[in-house]
């Protein structure tokens, strides 16, 4: 009985909504009790249950683009020095017609290497680097479902170095996507997946020089859906990974 | 105002509004159950809090400020003024008893750490909209109790009050549903997914 008193509150503490002075108490007394421990464990899951299904509704690309035009602001400038601009623009695109698609190109490509090694990097550092854990396929690829506009497979593992850790959601340019962390040797790998249509052009299917990034790194695009795979691992591992991938697709 | 100082504002504006974006748009589908309502209710948002913006004091908490204006234009649309003439949102909650607890041996725990998302997310949706949205706000929002009250303008007390029943009404809706589905599944062997 004289734990209801705690339980009633319990909702409160594990909110983080309790006074400090309070919260060394109540983490005293959960430490020591079973009934209320077991309590806290029960409804940690619950809230962290609601958390994964609470995340449920992704908007269309389209919404997006329409709501982010909305708020952007609109480009103001005088007549005169709109004139002046405009002529400085025809000559900058007449000089730079050939080399500015490349340099569009690689720039673009660049940003989003980028893009993915720094998500690869901090989700590694994250005291929670997945949302599903799961060694299995079939647990993880229907998490996905609502969360993502678009499906795709997964590999079987069996007979191979690799094992799944679990995934979570990502966003890569304001786009949703698909992240997965395979295990091999100790080594973290991260498979992301993204539409294609939603990324900038000209990511060409190559493997990116460790020298570039400081990962090995390989991407390729299939069913409309633009893969990436990148680890400290081998090289060869990140190709064997790589291939499993597009063997599944 | 002057242009630039307009343009400034916008600059504010996307600054703080555009990384909110999934979040409401996520917040507006569960309330109004239907993407093309959830569309037009956070477009509906962004106009007017775009239009309002003069009106918030830059350092002040924006977050809990959109999220009011999302919820008020919900209540006021069609659906929203439906769920109000049938639920009560403001009721004064302070008085309640205590909830009780739940049961230890009961498959939650079995059943929600196997992200059984179809069922916690069908016992969310059947939860009264005042419930869903201040659970929603907690867990999913991870908003402190202080901006959920400024969200949904009410008294802190209430809040507390509030999402306490919420709790306890989506573990009574989720019961009966996880015994059922822990009766099919347990006898077939442990899958164990985590």
């Amino acid at each position: 009985m004289v734990c209801e008193s705690w339980k009633a509150r319990l909702d409160t503490y594990l909110d983080g909504e309790v006074p400090q002075e309070e919260t060394r108490t109540f983490d005293v007394h959960v430490r020591n009790c079973p009934s209320c421990s077991a309590e806290a464990l029960s409804r940690i899951q619950l809230k962290r249950a609601i958390q994964l299904a609470g995340n449920r509704f992704t908007p269309s690309a389209e919404f997006r683009k329409r709501i982010q035009q909305s708020v952007a602001p609109k480009p103001r400038r005088s007549f005169h020095l709109g004139w002046m601009l405009a002529a400085a623009a025809a000559v900058v695109l007449v000089a730079g017609t050939l080399t500015s698609t490349y340099l569009g190109n690689r720039s673009g490509r660049d940003h989003v290497f980028s893009e993915i090694a720094d998500l690869h990097v901090a989700t590694l550092a994250s005291s929670s680097p997945v949302d599903v854990i799961s060694t299995d396929r079939h647990t993880v690829k229907p998490w996905f479902q609502g969360k993502i506009p678009f499906a795709f497979n997964l590999p079987e593992l069996q007979n191979s170095e690799f094992s799944l850790l679990g995934g979570r959601m990502t966003y890569l340019d304001q786009t949703p996507g698909a992240h997965l962390i395979y295990d091999v040797r100790k080594h973290h790998i991260s498979v992301f997946v993204f539409q294609e249509r939603s990324l900038p052009a000209g990511l060409s299917d190559i493997t990116v020089e460790p020298r570039k990034l400081s990962f090995n790194m390989e991407t390729w695009s299939q069913s409309g859906l633009r893969y990436f795979v990148i680890g400290d691992a081998s090289g060869a591992d990140i190709e064997r990974l790589a291939k499993l991938f597009k063997a599944a697709s | 105002m002057d242009l630039s100082g307009a343009n400034l504002q916008l600059d504010s504006f996307e600054e703080l509004a555009t990384p909110l974006f999934d979040q409401l748009y996520n917040f507006a589908h569960w309330l109004t159950q239907n993407r093309d309502e959830a569309e037009d209710l956070v477009q509906e948002t962004y106009v007017k809090a775009l239009k309002g913006f003069s009106s918030f004091q830059l350092g002040t908490n924006f977050r809990a400020w959109i999220y009011r204006i999302l919820r008020n234009t919900f209540l006021t649309s069609r659906k929203g003024l439906k769920v109000t003439m049938t639920v009560p949102l403001d009721i004064d909650e302070e008085n309640e008893g205590p909830e009780p607890t739940i049961d230890r041996d009961t498959p939650e725990t079995f059943l929600l750490a196997r992200s059984s998302h179809e069922l916690l997310q069908k016992a969310i949706d059947e939860l009264p909209v005042h419930f869903r949205e201040i659970l929603l706000l907690c867990e999913v929002e991870e908003m402190s109790y202080q901006e959920i009250a400024e969200t949904l303008a009410v008294p802190i007390g209430t809040v507390m009050s509030r999402l306490s029943r919420a709790r306890q009404t989506l573990r009574n809706q989720l019961r009966p549903q996880l015994q059922q589905e822990a009766g099919r599944r347990i006898p077939r062997g442990m899958n164990h997914g985590l």
